[in-house]
């Protein structure tokens, strides 16, 4: 008999349900209990759970209030890289008739095209958005802009003849707003034709960008949908215009050209004619008569029209580019800010003037360069006074930090007064004889001021990353390895150097990242050749206004910033950003 | 390199007072730049160089005259009042906002501490021109509604300063935190204060160097900051730096020098400010013999 089943059967150990009778911080199951009967296991969890939620509450304001005010700004700028709205939203039905189309054929498009550019462009113009739509399109293929504002101009003219001749042959009353109230829309009565006019106002909304409130105190009716499709889509176009943006009572205003110049369309069509010519509602009288007469109408030959204004319109690479840049979305800009575009046939080509790769390539240079020259000045700086008795390095640590401090502007203008053709230095060397006074250094707006003046802007941003990490270096190591036989080279290069390599990695990585995406000092001391791409995007946004382009640099330089930023986390720990 | 050792040989010393020699042409690198535009503001002509009665230090080539036309022109005294209210409240709200998400970051238990760090601290990483850029089109258009646009108001400047400057305040409130005894709170808890009052009575006070610190930081940023206002300021918005920017870019005057010139002085009275808070600190932590 082994001692334990001795235990086992002489002494009865308690079971742990025996135990659990016993104690009453013990449930059935065995597991400890809190003093308010939980299991004391889900009690600790929930505390836990409590104070990473109380935790985390203390963060939520300030979350929110950089998700809102910074992190949202930048996204929904990030979309205008790829936004292509404009060209879908101000003429789809001419983009839908492109959908055929070949440019690389040579020849423009047919008829079917230039008239639903008629009647687009038409609207565009009346609502002013046709100049908005040939800036964006010219970005792509110069003259664009002059072409469509040129066009939007004569849009009137196009759809006079048409008008005339309804107001010539057939009766004045073609000319008022009385009659046409009274033919297309429910003034006297009818179902109005809702579905018609909730599409033409979406269509509007998304070209203005703006929602149309107003009260339609008329609307077309669905009988006219039905019997003059194209004219019920131009008079409704009409009244939603005339209501909303100008604001003027439809009842009073004559129509627009483009709905007499749809009417002529809608009769040219024999099944509409015959129709029309039997139709009996409201204002039964001129439409028949119109309808009767329709062969005598002026041609619809809107290709010829536009060509006769401008022959460019004739120019496969304009028809080309439209049905390039025909999406919602586009990845032309970016295409652009690589010094890529699109062909008229949709090929990627190389740009003609090359831009951006230079620029992109000229920030790259200069920010190693001013980095390398931060870090050639700052190494010894932060060894010295890492090694100085700390009074002594208290000191001479204020003369790091008061730059810091320091406006940036007052320094970028500091180095204005130092750097120009007649600045200080420019005096003292003139004044010791090292150079004549006719010709003087050209020291600023070139790299050397870019170079020069961020250096010195970011030099403490290199020192202080260094000196944290130097201090933390025992003297010992150095004296310890010249005590081994090393040189004092060896004993740098083997033992010291290699210690304060996360210092640099800090001051590198953090000097860098400030220094590609500089802006203020390039812009006042970088003339042309040292600016950097952050100039060329404030170009676009405040002066070229091509904010996609803008938007396609700024973030390929926001992705460069972020590997960047993901780089110094990974070796620093955004914990350990040291500030003086 | 306490002292040169008296067994050093003639290399060494060589070696030794060259070193000081290039440590000193670097300190100088850093602070003349700064130091020669106070003497250029007090320059009696409407040059940005020394003007030989200068150099004569002939008191006919000093004058105040441009810092009496800093304090009469209207522009400048415009750009001065925007700026000393527009940084205030930027740095009240970075502030306020920061230093409960700095307390919360410390404790041990917040889930995905690195992510909302990286997402706090990147307002300083971000180039400021996108920041301006995104800015001016989200302020315009928030959320796509062109009704709720404060575009160019007193407003939207201070919300963009205040996003700028919550960098500097985390990262310093977070820095004294670290030193920071949680039995301190603990003990306040446990004779019966209440967290609102444990906060204000204990911890408060404790850290309140590192907030203060962290504040100037960003009021500096705000008073500093130039891009920003370019882009999203208008003509009622503009600050000390943006006049000073396009004084620089158009028309140069002097004035801009004795602009500078008060400019480094209230840096001067900021940085003393945050060295003594700092070493003030890191006495009462025991962290430092200075």
């Amino acid at each position: 008999m082994s001692p334990t089943d001795a235990t086992a059967e002489g002494i009865a150990l308690p079971t742990r349900e025996q135990q659990a009778a016993q104690a009453d911080n013990v449930d059935s199951r065995g597991r400890l209990l809190a003093a308010d009967g939980t299991p004391l296991k889900a009690s600790l969890k929930r505390a836990l759970r409590r104070e990473k939620m109380r935790a985390f509450m203390l963060v939520v304001p300030l979350l929110a209030f950089i998700m809102i005010t910074f992190i949202a700004p930048i996204g929904q700028m990030l979309t205008r890289s790829v936004e292509n709205e404009i060209v879908p939203t101000t003429i789809p039905a001419t983009i839908a008739a492109l959908a055929d189309y070949d440019a690389s054929t040579g020849e423009a498009p047919d008829d079917p095209v230039f008239e639903a550019l008629f009647f687009e462009m038409f609207l565009a113009a009346e609502l002013k958005e046709h100049t908005k739509l040939g800036t964006r399109l010219n970005y792509e293929t110069q003259g664009m802009s002059s072409l469509f504002r040129g066009a939007g101009r004569e849009m009137d003219d196009f759809g006079e003849p048409y008008q005339e001749f309804l107001e010539d042959e057939i009766s004045d009353d073609w000319d008022t707003a009385a009659y046409w109230t009274t033919l297309m829309t429910t003034k006297e009565g009818g179902t109005p034709a809702t579905a018609l006019t909730d599409a033409v106002r979406a269509r509007i909304e998304a070209m203005t960008e703006d929602s149309l409130v107003a009260e339609m105190p008329i609307e077309v009716r669905r009988e006219m949908a039905d019997l003059l499709p194209r004219t019920a889509i131009a008079y409704t176009e009409f009244l939603l215009a005339t209501v909303n943006v100008e604001e003027d009572d439809p009842l009073e205003e004559e129509p627009w050209e483009a709905v007499h110049a749809a009417l002529a369309v809608d009769l040219a069509d024999p099944a509409i004619r015959a129709e029309a010519q039997t139709y009996s509602g409201a204002g039964a009288e001129l439409l028949n008569r119109a309808a009767g007469r329709a062969d005598e109408m002026p041609p619809l030959d809107f290709k010829a029209k536009f060509l006769d204004d401008d022959e460019d319109w004739v120019d496969p690479e304009i028809w080309g580019t439209l049905q390039q840049y025909s999406g919602m979305q586009t990845a032309g800009y970016y295409l652009a800010a690589v010094d890529r575009a699109y062909s008229p046939t949709g090929d990627i080509v190389d740009a003609d003037v090359p831009i951006y790769l230079t620029l992109f390539w000229r920030t790259l240079l200069l920010s190693v360069t001013i980095t390398g020259t931060c870090l050639l000045l700052g190494y010894p700086i932060a060894w010295l006074l890492s090694n100085l008795p700390t009074r002594t390095s208290n000191l001479l640590l204020i003369l790091v930090l008061l730059p810091f401090w320091t406006s940036l502007l007052v320094r970028t203008s500091a180095w204005i007064v130092l750097l120009q053709q007649q600045g200080v230095i420019n005096d003292i060397l003139v004044w010791i004889g090292l150079v004549g006074d006719d010709n003087r250094l050209a020291m600023m707006f070139n790299e050397t001021g870019t170079v020069v003046a961020m250096t010195h802007i970011l030099l403490p941003f290199m020192i202080l990353p260094l000196y944290s990490v130097m201090k933390t270096i025992p003297p010992s190591y150095l004296r310890a390895a010249k005590s081994l036989g090393a040189t004092n080279s060896t004993a740098f290069w083997r033992v010291y150097f290699p210690q304060t390599v996360p210092g640099i990695g800090a001051g590198a990585i953090l000097v860098f990242i400030l220094a590609i995406g500089y802006y203020i000092t390039p812009e006042l001391v970088g003339g042309t050749s040292g600016i950097f791409i952050s100039n060329r995007i404030a170009y676009h946004i405040s002066t070229s206004l091509n904010w996609g382009l803008a938007a396609a640099l700024g973030s390929l330089l926001l992705v460069a910033v972020l590997v960047l930023y993901w780089l110094y986390d990974k070796i620093v720990g955004i914990d350990n950003v040291k500030l003086g | 390199m306490a002292a040169l050792p008296p067994y050093a040989t003639t290399g060494e010393r060589v070696w030794w007072y060259s070193f000081r020699v290039i440590c000193g042409l670097i300190f100088f690198f850093l602070i003349a730049p700064i130091m020669v535009i106070i003497p250029l503001s007090f320059n009696a002509s409407d040059f940005f160089t020394f003007t030989p009665e200068m150099l004569a230090f002939d008191a006919e080539g000093y004058s105040l005259k441009h810092y009496e036309d800093f304090f009469t022109d209207d522009d400048w005294q415009a750009a001065l009042w925007n700026s000393v209210t527009i940084a205030p409240m930027a740095t009240l709200i970075s502030v306020s906002l920061g230093t409960l998400a700095a307390i919360g970051l410390s404790q041990s238990h917040i889930p995905f501490r690195g992510a909302i760090m990286a997402i706090l601290i990147s307002p300083m990483i971000v180039p400021l021109i996108l920041t301006a850029t995104a800015m001016y089109f989200f302020y315009s258009r928030p959320f796509g509604f062109s009704d709720l646009s404060i575009q160019g108001t007193y407003w939207s400047v201070v919300l963009a300063h205040a996003a700028l400057g919550v960098p500097f305040v985390i990262i310093t409130v977070t820095a004294t935190l670290v030193g920071f005894d949680r039995s301190l709170t603990r003990a306040a808890a446990s004779m019966g204060a209440d967290p609102v009052t444990t906060f204000f009575r204990v911890q408060m006070p404790l850290i309140v160097p590192g907030v203060i610190s962290g504040g100037l930081f960003a009021f500096i940023t705000s008073f500093d900051e130039v891009v920003v206002v370019l882009f999203m300021g208008s003509a009622e918005q503009r600050t000390l730096p943006w006049q000073m920017f396009t004084g620089l870019r158009e028309q140069i005057s002097p004035t801009i020098l004795a602009v500078a010139t008060i400019l480094v002085a209230i840096s001067i009275a900021l940085l003393t400010t945050v060295e003594l808070l700092r070493r003030r600190s890191e006495r009462l932590r025991g962290m430092s013999p200075g």
